[in-house]
């Protein structure tokens, strides 16, 4: 048994257990299918709840792993197992030799355009939660010009059956509310509107944000879901909604729609799910052997995962996972001979 | 608007369309409302084109108006529409196409009903054989008929006389187009386009000169809504809503619609001619009203018909300012020949 082990993915899960088990003594490859690391966490500006730089949050990963080998712009093509070795075969012809492997492939975004009553590129005035994420970055984005008027609409793509999509995203309610915020700041004079489901404020610091959103930022919170999205002659954005709790149907003019994507599946987990001889759940994220005692860990020996590749995370839990997939994996090398 | 979002779209809801060999039935009220587009219909893929298009004097209702009004139960509309595919069986046909919207959405509800509960087409098919002693076949393809003259817009506009286009600037004529209800919400995938942005009617206009406007109440139901009309009391729903639409396509100053449902022109016809009387307001060019037409009166207009065998003196709306920016020669007398 020798002490390698290869992470699949180089997003925030990936590199939190790259460095962690470097520093338990670990050989660590990073295999990334993406020309850099980082992941979703390259595009976002600022962290939920407190706002924390997601620039500098990423500088912090990166340090503990700028010496462990890594393989940009590739994926693994074949494993092979003999006794308690993976051989794995890279699509650069690199092949490794290791003893265990962890999955941290995270997620993809929620292609917006599935929702086609929202008219995501098709009006020109409507961008995702990472679009406007960019444009915090960038300050630049052709399709937001000092808008007046703005809505968020919440649970794009999750929680949606017609969708394929049943499960939570756990993130974008919160996430919508920062970004409300965010835009309240840059643009002081716009009326903002979340048009949410249910808003699950469930971590510390959430609830706080959310009222501070109402009291001193005075958005607008409207439980309905938006039914359509059409433009008016000047290319302003009518909406249709429904606002359940005072049972009217509404109509808004505005100048910027928000889509809160939620995550899925990313499209090649079945692929890797069967090089690696594990399972994947209805949702089509990696089944763990038992999700409340052994979450890190799969169900075939020296498999381990971390971060979203089994369901949607926040980024402290996936850093949090990764870290105990680092020590499970430790436990299950120093048993081996 | 991003045309190439809507391009994206429309590739992923393509129906494939038969080229030929249908059996036709014909709608309740079209028959009364515009009775020439059925006519000229037939006229334009027997004799135009030379297309094998059956139909029979047996046929009946499809029971989509009883059945939507809530008068007969689900069992009993499945027993007409069976006696239906019965006719289509016994003529010796395969591919189905329907004249009425309401009929296509329940020819689409049943057959996909029945995929899901096949012990309900077990029973429908025992209460044909109890009631009339006869057998059916599924169809093997259901059409609605737009989808026929969408699949067959290039052949038309290849064979035009007119184009949708005005004639002293050349500008391509402003359209709205209105789909029918039931063509494509229940089913995306069984309409051309989809749901959301159908390209059946808009498919049409771009192969024949004129150009789409997209406003934001497109979407709306028309004012017909069945209960909404039929249900005397209800009638002021019927009225605002086709009032909302007027109000919301206004700004972008359309030219005509073209609809593809029995109930959407007749409505969209008629209440602009109320609204006129009730609120003294008239859309359109000149406050002449917008014109009104389905896609087979337009497809005989591009051809070349004379627009009183087309059936154009019985719409509410006048159509004449119209046929004059078209460039369309015909003679005012004939308005009222019989």
């Amino acid at each position: 048994m020798n002490k390698q082990v290869l992470v699949i993915g180089g997003g925030p899960a990936g590199l939190e257990t790259a460095g962690q088990l470097e520093n338990l003594g670990y050989k660590v490859y990073i295999v990334e299918k993406s020309d850099k690391l980082g992941g979703h966490l390259l595009k976002w500006d600022r962290l939920f709840p407190d706002s924390i730089s997601a620039a500098e949050t990423l500088q912090k990963l990166l340090e503990p792993v700028v010496h462990i080998t890594t393989f940009l712009g590739c994926e693994v093509v074949s494993v092979n197992k003999t006794g308690g070795h993976f051989y794995v075969q890279l699509s650069n012809e690199a092949t490794l030799s290791v003893s265990s492997i962890v999955v941290t492939a995270g997620f993809s975004l929620f292609s917006a355009e599935k929702k086609e009553e929202y008219g995501y590129n098709i009006y020109n005035r409507v961008v995702t939660s990472a679009d406007i994420e960019s444009y915090f970055k960038t300050k630049s984005d052709d399709r937001i010009q000092n808008p007046k008027s703005i809505g968020f609409v919440h649970c794009v793509g999750s929680r949606d059956e017609k969708a394929c999509n049943k499960q939570c995203s756990k993130v974008c309610c919160i996430t919508a509310v920062k970004q409300a915020c965010e835009m309240k700041e840059l643009y002081p004079e716009a009326d903002v509107y979340c048009f949410y489901m249910d808003l699950r404020m469930y971590g510390r610091g959430y609830e706080d944000l959310y009222l501070e959103a109402q009291s001193q930022y005075g958005i607008r919170f409207i439980r309905g879901r938006v039914s359509e999205v059409a433009e008016d002659e000047t290319g302003r954005l009518v909406i249709k909604a429904e606002d359940t709790l005072s049972s009217k149907p509404l109509k808004i003019t505005l100048d910027l729609l928000v889509l809160m994507v939620g995550m899925v599946k990313n499209s090649d987990n079945e692929k890797l799910s069967s090089l690696l001889n594990t399972r994947l759940g209805d949702d089509g994220f990696f089944q763990c052997a038992n999700p409340i005692l052994r979450s890190t860990e799969g169900e075939s020996e020296g498999i381990f995962f971390a971060g979203a590749s089994t369901g949607p995370k926040t980024l402290p839990e996936s850093i949090n996972e990764a870290k105990a997939s680092a020590l499970a994996i430790h436990g299950y090398l120093s048993k081996q001979k | 608007m991003i045309v190439n979002g809507k391009q994206k779209i429309w590739s992923e809801y393509q129906k494939d369309i038969p080229d030929d060999h249908y059996f036709y039935v014909r709608s309740c009220i079209r028959q009364n409302f515009f009775p020439a587009s059925e006519k000229i219909f037939l006229d334009i893929v027997q004799n135009k084109l030379g297309l094998d298009f059956f139909e029979t004097e047996h046929h009946t209702t499809c029971g989509g108006i009883a059945y939507h009004s809530d008068t007969i139960p689900m069992e009993t509309l499945m027993t007409i529409v069976a006696r239906q595919f019965a006719l289509m069986t016994e003529a010796g046909y395969k591919n189905y196409v329907a004249s009425c919207i309401t009929s296509f959405g329940i020819y689409t509800e049943i057959l996909e009903t029945w995929r899901h509960f096949p012990e309900l087409e077990a029973k429908v098919r025992e209460n044909l054989w109890t009631v009339t002693k006869r057998e059916f076949n599924k169809p093997e393809y259901l059409a609605h008929a737009s989808d026929v003259i969408y699949k067959l817009r290039n052949q038309i506009a290849s064979a035009s006389v007119n184009k949708l286009v005005n004639k002293e600037t050349g500008e391509p004529l402003r359209v709205v187009d209105h789909i029918g209800c039931h063509y494509s919400k229940m089913f995306p995938s069984k309409g051309v386009g989809g749901a959301e942005y159908p390209y059946v009617l808009t498919g049409m206009i771009e192969a024949w000169g004129g150009e789409i406007i997209d406003y934001p109440e497109r979407r709306h139901c028309c004012g017909f809504g069945f209960r909404q009309y039929l249900v005397k009391a209800n009638r002021g729903y019927s009225l605002s809503n086709t009032h909302k639409k007027f109000e919301s396509m206004k700004p972008f100053k359309p030219d005509m619609i073209i609809t593809n449902c029995p109930g959407c022109p007749y409505f969209l016809d008629r209440w602009q001619y109320v609204i006129s009387e009730m609120e003294g307001k008239t859309y359109g060019e000149n406050s002449q009203g917008i014109p009104v037409f389905t896609y087979e009166e337009v497809a005989g207009l591009v051809l070349g018909y004379d627009p009183w065998d087309l059936g154009l003196q019985i719409h509410q709306t006048g159509v004449e300012p119209l046929l004059d920016k078209m460039g369309i020669v015909y003679n005012k007398a004939d308005k009222y020949k019989l």
